[in-house]
C-alpha cells in the first residue's frame, strides 16, 4: 500500500459519530484526521443570558453518556461562583452518584464496545449462551450495569440526566430499604467484576507509545470530584488555574475543539487516573488485585480498559463502605445570593478530566462560559497513536486489517463524540 | 412468526441519552430481545450494520444537515415502522436551541453553520418524514418505551401474518 487515502466512515461501538481519514504517500503515513461528526448544538452559546439555577440541567444535555458528570461539574462551578460550601452528606451523595455512573458507564464500554474484539465477535449480544464462559460474561455484564444503574437511580434519581442533585445539595434522599438493596446488589457483582478485570488483563492487545498524562487527583481516597490536577511529571495545578495550562487547538476538519498541554499532547481518563493515583484505591480493592495493579504506571493504551475495570471494583467497594457506615438524613439545600464572580468546576468524568467555567453577574445571570471535555483533550493523542499504529502496519496490512486495528485502538480510549462536539468560543476563532 | 423482528437504532443530532437508556433497559430484557430482535443496524451495538429492510426503526436526535435529512428519508423508505425517540427527535429541542438564538448569537455562530454545511434551522424528525409513533422525554421513560415496543411488535406480527 504505497499511495492511498483511507476513509473509515461511521466508526462503531463508540459514543457518538466519528470518521477517520488517513493519507498514505509513498508508503508513509502523511496525515491522520480523526473527525468528530456530531453537529454542534451550541450549549456554551445557549447558556449566555440564562439564570444560574438553570445551568446544570441544561448542560447535562451535552452528553447522555456521562450526563451526571456534567451535572456535578456544573453544580461545582455554580457553587464556586456563589460561594456555597456543600454539606458533608452532599459530598458523600455526590461521590455515590459518580460511583454509580462509573460502574454502569465503564461496564457498557468494556462489555458492549471493547469485549467483542477480544472474542472475535461483531456484537456483545452475539456471545453464545451455550458456551459457559460467554454465558457467564453475558450475565455479568447486565448485572454489573444494573447495579450501577440502581445506585445512580436511588441517589440521583436517574442514571441519565439526574434529577436530585442541585446547586447547594440534594432535593431527595434514598431510604433505608433502597440503601440495603444497593449494598446487596453491589456485593453480588463483586465476583463478576473480578472476572472482568481478569479478561482485560489477559487480553492480547497492546499499543505502547510514550505520552503525557493528566488527571484530577484527590487527597485521601481515589475519586472523581475533589483534588488538584496532576501530571505524570509531577506538576500540580489548582482547579481554578486550569486555563493557564491548556492550549486550545482548532482542527478545521472536526466539529470538536482539541487541546494541548505545554509538553504537547496528553491523555486523560482511567489510565491517567490509575497511573497517577492507584495508591489511593480502596483498601479492599487493592488487597484483591496485587497483580493487576503492578501493571501501572503504563503507557499501553489498552491498559485503559484494565484501569476502567479496576475502577468499577473501587467504586463498588467504596460505595458499599459509604452506604454501610453513613445514615442519610433529610437536609435543607444551602442557598446564597448571587454575586459578580467566576466559578470553575473540575471533575473526573468516566473518560477523563471535565472542566466547566462560568462568568456570573450579581443578578444571577450567566454572561459566558466554557466547557472542556475529555475527548477534546484526547483527540490529538488519538491521532498521534493512529499515525504510529498505521505506519507500523504498513506496507503489508490490508485495509480491513488497518481498520480493525485502528478501531480497536480508538475504542480503547473510549471516546465520546457527543460530548466533544458541542462547544463554541467565538473569540478564539477570531484570535 | 419465527423470523426475528428487524430493528434499526439511529442517532442524529442529540446527546444520545436514549441510546444509554435503551442499553440500561436491556439489563432486564436482553435475553428476550436476543430471541425476538435482529439488531440489523445499531452502531452502538455492532460494526456490521445493514440498512436493507427494517421492521422498526428507532430514531433519536434532531435533523441538522441535508445529509441527516437524506439518511432519515432512506431509513423511512426501508422501514415498516419509524419511531421518533426522545425530545430532540420529537420536538427538536434542545439540539435545535440555535433556532431560538437572537440575531447577535446567530451571527456569532454563522461561520460554523457554514463550515459544516448545517441546515439554517434544526428540524424535528416529523418535519422530514412521516412518523408512526413518538416516545417523548429527555431522556425517554423506560416504561413508555417498553409499552411502545410491545405495541409495535404486535402490529408487526399482525402485518406479517396477513
Amino acid at each position: 500500500m504505497h499511495t492511498v487515502d483511507l476513509k473509515f466512515d461511521h466508526l462503531t461501538k463508540v459514543e457518538g459519530a466519528a470518521t477517520l481519514d488517513i493519507a498514505i504517500r509513498d508508503g508513509r503515513v502523511e496525515s491522520v484526521h480523526f473527525k468528530i461528526e456530531e453537529y454542534k448544538r451550541f450549549f456554551t452559546k445557549a447558556m449566555e443570558g440564562k439564570p444560574i439555577a438553570a445551568i446544570p440541567q441544561l448542560l447535562a444535555r451535552i452528553c447522555g453518556t456521562c450526563s451526571n458528570a456534567h451535572i456535578l461539574c456544573s453544580i461545582e462551578a455554580c457553587e464556586h461562583a456563589l460561594d456555597i460550601e456543600p454539606s458533608l452528606q452532599t459530598k458523600i451523595l455526590r461521590q455515590l452518584t459518580m460511583y454509580g455512573l462509573n460502574i454502569r458507564d465503564h461496564a457498557l464500554h468494556l462489555y458492549l464496545f471493547a469485549m467483542p474484539d477480544i472474542y472475535g465477535k461483531d456484537a456483545f449480544l452475539d456471545f453464545d449462551e451455550n458456551d459457559p464462559e460467554q454465558h457467564q460474561l453475558l450475565h455479568d455484564a447486565f448485572e454489573i450495569k444494573a447495579a450501577g444503574n440502581y445506585l445512580a437511580t436511588i441517589v440521583a434519581g436517574r442514571s441519565v440526566h439526574a434529577i436530585y442533585p442541585t446547586i447547594g445539595g440534594f432535593n431527595h434522599f434514598p431510604g433505608k430499604e433502597e440503601i440495603d438493596e444497593a449494598i446487596k446488589k453491589l456485593g453480588n457483582i463483586r465476583p463478576a467484576v473480578l472476572r472482568l478485570i481478569d479478561v482485560f488483563q489477559k487480553a492480547p492487545f497492546h499499543f505502547d507509545r510514550k505520552t503525557n498524562f493528566m488527571a484530577l487527583v484527590p487527597k485521601d481516597v481515589y475519586g472523581f470530584i475533589d483534588g488538584v490536577i496532576k501530571t505524570d511529571d509531577g506538576e500540580i495545578i489548582e482547579e481554578k488555574d486550569y486555563r493557564d495550562h491548556l492550549e486550545r487547538i482548532v482542527l478545521p476538519y472536526s466539529q470538536a475543539s482539541a487541546y494541548q498541554h505545554k509538553r504537547g499532547s496528553y491523555m486523560v481518563g482511567a489510565l491517567a487516573r490509575m497511573n497517577l493515583a492507584k495508591d489511593l484505591l480502596h483498601a479492599r480493592t487493592k488487597s484483591s488485585l496485587r497483580g493487576a495493579l503492578d501493571i501501572f504506571s503504563s503507557t499501553d493504551i489498552f491498559m485503559n480498559n484494565v484501569a476502567q475495570a479496576i475502577e468499577i471494583l473501587h467504586c463498588l467497594d467504596h460505595a458499599v463502605e459509604i452506604l454501610q457506615s453513613n445514615t442519610i438524613i433529610q437536609e435543607p439545600i444551602v442557598k446564597k445570593a448571587p454575586r459578580d464572580a467566576v466559578g470553575v468546576g473540575v471533575v473526573e468524568a468516566p473518560r477523563g478530566t471535565l472542566y466547566h467555567q462560568y462568568h456570573v453577574r450579581k443578578d444571577g445571570v450567566v454572561t459566558s462560559g466554557e466547557v472542556i471535555v475529555p475527548t477534546g483533550q484526547n483527540q490529538i493523542n488519538i491521532e498521534e497513536d493512529i499515525f504510529v499504529l498505521v505506519q507500523n502496519l504498513l506496507p503489508d496490512a490490508a485495509k480491513e486489517k488497518i481498520q480493525l486495528e485502528v478501531e480497536k485502538l480508538i475504542r480503547a480510549y473510549d471516546p465520546c463524540m457527543s460530548c466533544a462536539a458541542h462547544f463554541l468560543k467565538v473569540r478564539w476563532n477570531e484570535a | 412468526m419465527n423470523e426475528k423482528i428487524k430493528i434499526g437504532w439511529f442517532s442524529f443530532s442529540c446527546c444520545e441519552d436514549n441510546t444509554i437508556v435503551m442499553t440500561e433497559i436491556m439489563n432486564d430484557h436482553w435475553q428476550e430481545w436476543k430471541k425476538i430482535f435482529d439488531f440489523r443496524h445499531a452502531r452502538v451495538l455492532k460494526s456490521d450494520n445493514i440498512l436493507d429492510e427494517l421492521d422498526i426503526a428507532f430514531v433519536e436526535g434532531a435533523i441538522a444537515s441535508d445529509e441527516h435529512a437524506k439518511k432519515l428519508k432512506e431509513i423511512r423508505e426501508k422501514s415498516k415502522k419509524l419511531v421518533a425517540v426522545g425530545a430532540c427527535a420529537v420536538v427538536g429541542m434542545p439540539a435545535g436551541q440555535r433556532n431560538y438564538f437572537n440575531e447577535q448569537q446567530k451571527q456569532e455562530i454563522q461561520f460554523l453553520i457554514a463550515r459544516f454545511s448545517a441546515l439554517p434551522k434544526v428540524l424535528k424528525v416529523s418535519e422530514v418524514v412521516t412518523v408512526d409513533a413518538e416516545i417523548p422525554g429527555c431522556p425517554m421513560e423506560p416504561n413508555v418505551f417498553l409499552d411502545a415496543v410491545n405495541k409495535l411488535v404486535s402490529e408487526i406480527k399482525q402485518i406479517c401474518t396477513q
